[in-house]
């Protein structure tokens, strides 16, 4: 162990170690000042990506290969860190609207997100497990920000509850997975499959323990149940970095254990990922047609892209596509990230301090209104669907191509029919708001706007321009453990 | 081989003969003028006034979780001081922040006033 340790880990320290400094800074800010918390937050951030970008490119095992860090890390912990400097910008003047205005909300999401910063870079399953705890436990108590509101108070229980059981399911997962391959380093269940040390069946049961625990956090069916009713409860700020960091943090662990640790188990989990993510986008899709509330449509949403994400995974047991999927996941989930945020501070903007606003009608005349944020609206519901010329369509196009190079071709279409079954939901936003009749009141805040405005502005760019990101991506891989 | 078995065998007949002829002594010595509160059931502490389901104030709890962190604490600071001197700088400096975190965390709940007695 050396002092090169500590700097792979440097981007956690920061976060980590700033939201704990900062913890008793906030003692001192007075009540109606808790703007500085939120500034310190995006400057300790700041540090954080600078520390990320001056070692990209850089491939090491760090604490005995407790720690990875590679591409894939570098990469998911800049989109981490982006998603938090946003996530504060739309929670500021949201949080002073409701009246629910504390330093400890920015506190608890610079340490969810150094869980999250920690899950990309994690190489045994005990960290991976340590990640997802760090991750979930700040965003259940954020769940319950708006107490003494009922519906936030039983959204973080829920998730508390519900999460708590899935944690179950990953930790004895863990424990199986360790009682097959004796190690539960990552590098090391790569050379225990390869020489066939260990147990089929208790590596199957814990492969798919892992998969329900994970599956879980990134709200796959059958999973998902609780996804509406948290999303919809929670304080929309905290839903829109629940929506977007959460489910990248699953997925930075899904794609890790499962592509670069458990390749050689691929023929069991490889039918198991297909068939969730099947399902997944088919009950996503379906469910959210019948919403009228627009958290709930987000929410399943969310969902219906868990699933798109999540073929990935079967495409990736095709050893010859599994970089190929990788990449396509990563940037999919840049396209998820930048749409989604941008969708949910629209919603933002159109919540009411007491909580109204958030039905689908309370869209109807946001054309005239106000219609630059109503084209921000549409560009992001139409990215969301997958349609040109924005980042969504871009998305898909990478994903479904990585699919049918896997031969999953059913799954593609799978994909395809979805994809229009969820134009009808999102394109019936776009109609209410420009083609039905409403005085919509709406907020007009600087931090906000420019929030949906650099979103909207990303999707509508990466668009038309993908080059950039896929430039990026392309030097992204996944560190190859076998050796 | 069965020394040691029979040493044991004898304690527990001295354990036993030692209380039972105290005991026995005591009921054979003792003078006996019973009345109603020798023979009521005993019971500590001072008997109850009122009802005796009713809620109470759960407002320590908060104190009770401080007080959990700092027992896990000691747990980890046992074997740390006692290799202390076999330590590495840098192990000593991961204790010296462990302790850092946890202090943090006191510092923060007293000035949100969890040490006041409610």
């Amino acid at each position: 162990m050396d002092w090169q340790d500590f700097l792979s880990v440097l981007p956690f320290i920061i976060v980590a170690g700033w939201a704990t400094i900062l913890l008793l800074v906030d003692l001192w800010i007075p009540a109606n000042r808790k703007g500085i918390t939120a500034g310190l937050a995006v400057l300790g951030l700041i540090a954080a990506i600078a520390a990320v970008i001056s070692r990209f490119g850089i491939e090491r095992e760090a604490f005995d290969g407790m720690i990875i860090v590679d591409g894939f890390s570098s990469f998911l912990q800049l989109l981490f860190l982006g998603v938090g400097v946003i996530a504060i910008a739309q929670a500021y003047d949201y949080l002073r609207r409701r009246d629910i205005e504390r330093g400890e909300y920015y506190i608890l999401l610079l340490y969810s997100l150094s869980g999250m910063l920690l899950m990309a870079s994690a190489g045994d399953l005990i960290v991976v497990f340590l990640a997802v705890e760090l991750l979930s436990i700040p965003l259940y108590v954020l769940a319950a920000f708006a107490i003494p509101k009922a519906d936030s108070e039983e959204s973080a229980l829920k998730y508390f509850l519900l999460g708590a059981f899935a944690s179950g399911f990953l930790v004895y997962g863990i424990a199986l997975v360790f009682g097959s391959t004796g190690t539960t380093a990552l590098s090391g269940m790569v050379a225990a499959i390869e020489s066939a040390e260990t147990t089929p069946i208790l590596l199957l049961v814990g492969s798919g323990m892992i998969l329900v625990g994970l599956g879980f956090k990134v709200a796959a069916v059958p999973f998902h149940m609780w996804t509406p009713d948290v999303y919809q409860g929670a304080p929309t700020s905290v839903t829109s970095f629940m929506a977007v960091g959460a489910k990248a943090g699953g997925f930075a662990a899904l794609l890790r254990i499962f592509i670069s640790a458990l390749p050689g188990a691929a023929v069991m989990w490889m039918p198991l990922t297909m068939w969730i993510a099947a399902l997944t986008m088919a009950w996503g899709n379906i469910a959210a047609i019948s919403q009228t509330n627009i958290k709930r449509m987000l929410a399943y949403s969310s969902i219906a892209h868990a699933g798109y994400i999540f073929m990935a995974l079967p495409a990736a047991a095709t050893p010859e596509v599994a970089p190929e999927a990788v990449r396509a996941a990563l940037f999919y989930l840049v396209t998820y990230a930048i749409t989604n945020l941008g969708a949910w501070g629209v919603v933002l903007a159109m919540e009411k301090a007491e909580g109204s606003g958030l039905e689908i009608e309370d869209y109807s005349g946001l054309g005239k209104k106000r219609p630059a944020l109503a084209l921000a609206m549409a560009l992001f519901m139409l990215s969301l669907t997958g349609i040109p010329p924005t980042v969504g369509f871009m998305g898909k196009f990478y994903l479904f191509q990585v699919v049918i190079d896997a031969n999953l071709i059913w799954l593609a279409l799978v994909g395809v029919v979805t994809s229009l079954i969820s134009a009808y939901y999102y394109l019936r936003v776009i109609v209410v708001m420009y083609m039905r009749d409403g005085e919509p009141e709406v907020r007009s805040e600087a931090l906000l706007n420019s929030t949906i405005f650099i979103t909207a502005f990303g999707t509508f760019f990466f668009g038309i321009l993908p080059g950039f990101l896929l430039k990026m991506i392309n030097q992204v891989s996944l560190l190859d453990l076998f050796r | 081989m069965l020394e040691p078995w029979i040493f044991i065998a004898l304690l527990l007949g001295a354990g036993m003969l030692l209380p039972g002829v105290t005991i026995v002594a005591n009921w054979l010595l003792a003078p006996k003028k019973p009345n109603p509160i020798k023979q009521s059931i005993y019971e500590c502490g001072i008997e109850t006034v009122g009802e005796t389901y009713i809620q109470l104030k759960g407002g320590y709890y908060i104190y009770a979780l401080i007080f959990v962190v700092f027992d896990i604490e000691a747990v980890f600071m046992f074997p740390w001081a006692v290799a202390f001197d076999k330590l590495q700088l840098y192990m000593v400096m991961e204790g010296v922040i462990f302790i850092l975190i946890l202090a943090a965390g006191l510092a923060y709940a007293w000035r949100k006033g969890v040490l006041e007695w409610v």
